[in-house]
């Protein structure tokens, strides 16, 4: 049995089903994601599992334990917030110790494992000072290392990163994955950013609309997108028409109309080739710049297409250009329908 | 002059003629000498006032009672006034607004009213003492006892305290709550070390408003506590029209104004002292 199980766990606020019997098994010391849209019940699911929210169905198993109506004190998870809910009126040093002070562990103790534990998140020098004078990535160590001193079973985080801009959330990332490895806990990490579930997670977990649409590692996750929504958000890609040949292999639709599949290619799967050759003729209608790599919306008889190819350094195509595209037939996905509308 | 220093003209007449005025008129009014015959003398100076009023043990008395009626309001209020406040700052949205409106209309009707509201309650044959009798029981004497004017100003303070207090509550993060109570704290240790530390700005400003205001009010103790039970705002009140003795009414009213000032202004610093550091106020 898994460390953390959820079984068809649903959470109803009168007329909305804001979770609806989700299951996942955690393993011990793994980093799972929920990855999906704003509304779809990630911190719903997060609460019951912390028991800030009442479970309308289902059950939550820890370590084979029973915890669907327990207390959250008893529960004794650690829990990292969205907007960090540091105590304002406490020093960091104070912050940290909070948990085990409520555990009445002795005062050597603390001070022991407080200065551990900071030292961990690499803010022991800022013990003394308060929250309101941390900047943000620093106030979201001080949370972590609260919710860690305590050893908990299980690591809870909310969105850990969205307060912060764009190159702290980068460092940031890496900062708990690394303290996660180095401590080996067991991990469920809500996110609305793919970048963010795919880089630093064993798995990932997509919801939409209050239901579980794919588990899976991340690099399975974006090859292999189950349905048209998840490939759609978890990165890009072009969704092209397509019917199976005589042999059962997906191929895409060159006489327009709509096929009996969807399929989808990724824009970095598709390479740019000289005009006249390749399975498919363009022009250039836009490109732009990331600095590693250029994008291009390439106009074609299958519609628009994306495409994205790394800046190696060789001069980027012009508007207008006439191109070829190629890829690999192997590298087309046949999309499954969405079952569920947001 | 700058346009800003024009543009607080208004407000700085209508200070100095409404407040800074009548203060000043009323501290050498309290150096007048005051004759029975004649009645004050305007160009006579004297600190007869000062002097009596500090070796008569009855002016004691009376500022004792303000004094400590005035702090068992302030502290009644604290503890029925942060939890309501919290209560209110917890509720749903249709009925906080209602209950908050709730809190506030008394403050529309007249204090006058409000007394007299609670003396047709607690007076001899009043409801109260009917239901006693109904039930068995003596009658008690309410009216004119502190009893009846800490009630009724408890009554009238309650206010004072919830609006400050849940001011600074909806500045509180609810999640900092859900982090102590998940990181092993019981309900009341959450409220005791996380909710009420947070909240003594607002405590504190509560707490000044409410002292102030019951250590100088005259209504509530002039119809509640009746001849026998005088606090320092109803003795002035005396002075000034039963004894026609000016000078000393204008005497009290400027040590009362002092006292309430040093008194208010020690427990200001002495809470804000205790908090200053982690608050950052
Ligand atoms: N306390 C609540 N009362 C009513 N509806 C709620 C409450 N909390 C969340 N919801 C609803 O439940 C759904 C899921 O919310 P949430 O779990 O916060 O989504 P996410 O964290 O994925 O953005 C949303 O439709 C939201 O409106
Ligand atoms: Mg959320």
């Amino acid at each position: 049995m898994a460390f953390l199980q959820l079984n068809a766990l649903s959470k109803r606020y009168g007329a909305v089903d804001a979770v609806v019997a989700t299951d996942l098994a955690v393993e011990k010391g793994e980093f799972v994601s929920l990855l999906g849209p704003s509304g779809c019940g990630k911190t719903t699911t997060l609460q019951m599992i912390a028991g800030f929210v009442d479970v309308s169905g289902g059950q939550i198993l820890l370590d084979g334990r029973d915890i669907t109506h327990a207390k959250p004190a008893s529960r004794g998870l650690g829990v990292v917030f969205q907007s960090y809910a540091l105590f304002p009126h406490m020093s960091v040093r104070d912050n940290v110790a909070f948990g085990l002070k409520m555990r009445k562990v002795p005062a050597v103790e603390i001070a022991s494992k407080v200065k551990q534990v900071l030292e961990l998140v690499r803010l022991a020098p800022h013990a003394e000072r308060y929250p309101r004078e941390l900047s943000g990535g620093q106030r979201q160590r001080v949370a972590l290392a609260r919710a860690l001193v305590i050893e908990p079973p299980v690591l809870l985080l909310d969105e850990p990163l969205s307060n912060l801009d764009a190159n702290l959330r980068e460092e940031m990332q890496f900062e708990i994955r690394r303290i996660q490895c180095t401590v080996g806990i067991t991990t469920l990490m809500v996110t609305h950013d793919q970048a963010e579930a795919l880089s630093i997670s064993d798995r990932v977990v997509v919801m939409q609309a209050g239901r579980v649409t794919q588990i899976d590692v991340p690099y399975k996750l974006y090859e292999h997108p189950r349905t048209r929504f998840i490939s759609d958000f978890v990165g890009k890609a072009n969704m092209l028409a397509g019917d199976y040949d005589a042999l059962g292999t997906p191929q895409v639709r060159h006489e327009g109309g709509d096929g009996e599949l969807t399929l989808s290619l990724r824009p970095e799967k598709i390479q740019l080739v000289d005009a006249g050759t390749g399975r498919v003729q363009g022009k250039v209608l836009d490109r732009y710049f990331f600095g590693s790599q250029w994008l291009y919306r390439i106009h074609t008889s299958l519609g628009e297409i994306t495409v994205v190819r790394s800046n190696d350094g060789s001069p980027p195509l012009g508007r207008g250009t006439a191109v070829g595209l190629q890829w690999h037939a192997d590298l087309l996905r046949v999309l499954a329908a969405d079952e569920v509308h947001p | 002059m700058s346009r800003g220093y024009l543009l607080s003209l208004p407000a700085l007449v209508l200070f100095a003629g409404l407040l800074i005025l009548p203060l000043g008129l009323t501290l050498v009014l309290s150096f007048n000498v005051f004759d029975y015959q004649v009645g004050v003398k305007a160009d006579e100076w004297t600190l007869a006032h000062y002097l009596a009023l500090f070796s008569d043990a009855y002016f004691y008395e009376i500022f004792w009672r303000t004094f400590w009626i005035s702090a068992l309001v302030t502290l009644l209020c604290v503890v029925i006034g942060v939890p309501q406040a919290y209560i209110l700052s917890r509720m749903g949205t249709p009925w906080r607004s209602i209950f908050l409106i709730l809190i506030l209309t008394p403050l529309l009707i007249s204090v006058v009213v409000r007394a007299f509201g609670w003396s047709l309650l607690l007076g001899a044959d009043g409801l109260v003492n009917q239901v006693i009798q109904a039930l068995g029981g003596r009658p008690l004497k309410l009216l004119y006892t502190p009893f009846a004017v800490i009630i009724a100003l408890v009554h009238v303070m309650l206010p004072f305290m919830i609006i400050p207090v849940w001011t600074s509550l909806q500045k509180l993060d609810p999640s900092a709550e859900q982090a102590a109570l998940s990181l092993g704290a019981s309900q009341t240790t959450v409220m005791r070390k996380i909710v009420l530390p947070q909240v003594m700005p607002g405590v504190l400003s509560g707490t000044l408003i409410v002292f102030g205001l019951a250590a100088s009010s005259f209504a509530i103790p002039g119809l509640l506590g009746g001849r026998r039970l005088k606090m320092v705002a109803t003795v002035v009140y005396d002075q000034y029209l039963s004894e026609l003795n000016w000078p000393m009414g204008a005497t009290i009213a400027v040590v009362l104004l002092l006292v309430n000032l040093l008194i208010m202004l020690s427990w200001n610093r002495m809470v804000e002292g205790r908090y200053k550091k982690s608050l950052g106020v």
